[in-house]
């Protein structure tokens, strides 16, 4: 065990990875001579060769795609989206060809790439570093999507997306990338796809969310000390989805306030609210309230404060639903 | 730095016309070659003729006809080892063929029957690739990650003269310039896509000029002119084996048919021309060029066909004889580790349907 900041556990996957199978690659701008804009795979160059971090071209949709081909060469290339917002042209590639390649193959061709990007508000950053992106992502069939809320997450689960044989989209909340600390275990480590972690246990109230919203729920959760408990369930992997744990957590609490930064219109908040609605309505004592972003633009970032969900947001949700008896 | 402009706007030709102009001929090809090419170009014509015929008979569905293509396809085909990958488009639906593939799988995926996937480590053929221009990054992936290996093969990748206006086809080219991917981006520029022309597809002179902004030679080629296109595809294959990257080739052809069976070209082209077109088709051509040799007979020509005519006969019927696919299809090759989820539906959906 050794206390990493978030991008550190990151950065010590890839250098276990890389040397645990020579097959794997990491690609994408910047991530060579640099290490990466947020210094992530550092050291991978000088470690593995430029061949085995591979700093490409400024193309989103060829870094997708030429990864794609990589893979039928027997690669399983990890490639590097800069930023949230900059991954929209690989959408091309994941939706036509990353989804569906294995099914037009009739099973016959593995494709195990992995996509991975810092994303999430909060940093101060210009327009267009600051989106959250996972329902696009989500909805396409065929891939895999995880959001680590802790540094040992951002570990274990990059890990199980390079060893996973199928396709896996994972964003990393980048407002945590250096301020969040945690214990990372040492060497080979791997978190399972489909486990929800619970973080927070309590008896009266549900926070749902993933990735930096996590850390938000277990604030408001304190907020709360002394007029209820709070249950924050970290979701972890948004698809494969452990529902088991949601429905779980539901059956306990009976009240549930799903978190989420990403717009709310058809956003991940609303599947979740979904399936609490076809599986735990007779559990719920109140109605599924969600706190999301709003249906806006992402602003620029002297009223981003105003957009993210905020503690106090969600301390307003859960008194909203507290009334429910 | 490589020579990378264009430094022929003139089409490379072998097959002459019979008449002003002297046939020309192709080093290292002896007659089993040349009838091996031919029979290539009988196979693909008879597909694509059948498949029109069993698309009005309601046998399959929509096809994207590629009659006047044979000779791009099975040209750049035989400049290449077993080994070399090939990424069509759904122009090159039946290019498997050329590779072995069963008559009865290209008509099932026209069928839109999952018979018709195919495993393309079995043929080192790519799955068709509907969506314009995508897979050229795959095969530009496929030759860099196997350069990487030290392995030898190189890549092909068809599309059209509309695919190179598009984005990924331009990230694909530039990879491989950079790269220095042994991939070859086979352009059939037969004019049109769909109902637009390649003036309203380009301002620039030649398609093959794309290449010089990639650091590529881009060399321009009769595509009608078979012989032509092999040689054309066998330099661009072994620059890709000596190390010199990829090469663009423009085989420049004219499409004399509907764009697919769902088509009607008397909208917006000009019938008389693709009159002219079909009497120089790129079959005639090969045929007359092989009977001027001597290499041909009216026997020889009759005996392929019926053998390619049989094949898709019996093509056919394996394809129309294939069990109906079960829905269990629609979950189980689509994740290596699915959902559970996916057993739930699946069950769901038996019970429903009483199957």
């Amino acid at each position: 065990m050794a206390e990493r900041t978030l991008v550190e556990a990151i950065n010590d996957c890839f250098h276990v990875e890389l040397g645990r199978d020579e097959n794997v690659m990491v690609m994408g701008e910047d991530v060579g001579r640099a290490g990466g804009v947020f210094r992530a795979t550092a050291g991978l160059r000088d470690r593995f060769g430029p061949d085995r971090c591979v700093d490409t071209p400024l193309a989103e949709a060829g870094i997708l795609g030429t990864a794609m081909g990589l893979c039928m060469a027997g690669w399983r290339p990890v490639c590097e989206m800069q930023y949230d917002a900059f991954s929209y042209p690989c959408l091309d590639q994941l939706i036509t060809h990353v989804g569906r390649y294995r099914w037009r193959t009739g099973g016959s061709m593995e494709f195990p790439v992995t996509i991975r990007m810092p994303y999430g508000g909060g940093v101060r950053a210009p327009e267009l570093h600051d989106d959250s992106p996972e329902a696009y992502y989500v909805h396409t069939p065929g891939v895999k999507v995880a959001i680590p809320s802790t540094p040992a997450d951002a570990k274990g689960l990059l890990a199980s997306a390079i060893r996973e044989p199928d396709p896996v989209v994972i964003f990393e909340p980048k407002l945590h990338y250096r301020t969040m600390r945690g214990e990372v275990p040492d060497g080979e480590y791997t978190v399972p796809f489909g486990k929800a972690r619970l973080a927070r246990e309590g008896t009266d109230i549900t926070f749902v969310a993933y990735g930096s919203m996590v850390p938000l729920c277990e604030q408001a959760a304190d907020a709360l000390a002394g007029e209820t408990s709070a249950e924050v369930l970290d979701i972890r992997t948004l698809k494969p989805l452990d529902e088991d744990a949601l429905l779980a957590s539901a059956a306990k609490t009976g009240r549930v306030v799903i978190v989420q930064e990403a717009p709310r219109t058809a956003g991940f908040g609303a599947e979740l609210a979904a399936i609490l609605a076809e599986k735990a309505i007779l559990d719920l004592r109140g109605p599924v309230l969600r706190v999301t972003g709003y249906d806006v633009p992402y602003p620029y970032w002297q009223i981003e404060d105003a957009y993210m969900p905020s503690v106090e947001r969600v301390v307003d949700a859960a008194r909203k639903l507290l009334q429910f008896q | 730095m490589a020579q990378v402009l264009p430094d022929e706007r003139e089409l490379r030709r072998v097959i002459g016309d019979g008449e002003s102009i002297p046939d020309g001929e192709v080093e290292g090809l002896d007659e089993s070659d040349l009838i091996a090419l031919y029979r290539s170009m009988v196979v693909l014509r008879t597909y694509d003729e059948r498949s029109v015929v069993y698309h009005s008979q309601g046998r399959i569905g929509t096809y994207a006809i590629f009659w006047n293509h044979e000779a791009m396809q099975a040209g750049s085909v035989y400049a290449l080892e077993r080994d070399d990958w090939i990424f069509p488009s759904y122009r090159e639906s039946a290019i498997g063929l050329l590779r072995d593939m069963p008559i009865s799988t290209v008509l099932s995926w026209w069928r839109g029957h999952p018979s018709g996937w195919w495993n393309p480590v079995d043929y080192n053929v790519a799955s068709i690739c509907v969506p314009i221009g995508t897979h050229v990054p795959h095969a530009v992936g496929l030759a860099w990650g196997q350069k990487l290996r030290g392995e030898r093969t190189v890549s092909i990748a068809y599309f059209g003269d509309g695919a190179t206006s598009e984005g990924a086809f331009h990230e694909g080219a530039n990879f491989a310039g950079v790269m220095k991917a042994p991939a070859i981006l086979f352009c059939n520029n037969n004019q049109w896509a769909i109902s637009t022309p390649v003036s309203a597809q380009t301002a620039a002179k030649t398609l093959a000029d794309k290449a010089s902004g990639y650091g590529m030679p881009g060399v321009r080629v009769d595509g009608g002119d078979v012989l032509a296109v092999y040689d054309a595809t066998r330099q661009a294959v072994e620059r890709g084996r000596a190390g010199e990257g990829p090469t663009f080739i423009e085989a420049f052809s004219y499409r004399a048919a509907p764009h697919a069976t769902a088509d009607d070209p008397a909208a917006y082209i000009d019938m008389e021309r693709v009159a002219e077109e079909r009497q120089n088709e790129c079959l005639g051509r090969y045929e007359r060029y092989l009977r001027r040799l001597g290499v041909l007979t009216d026997e020889r020509a009759a005996e392929t066909r019926n053998e390619a005519l049989e094949r898709m006969r019996e093509g056919i019927a394996a394809a129309e004889a294939e069990p109906a696919a079960d829905p269990e299809l629609l979950f189980k090759h689509a994740l290596v580790n699915p959902p559970a989820s996916f057993d739930e539906e699946l069950a769901e959906l038996r019970r429903i349907r009483g199957g």
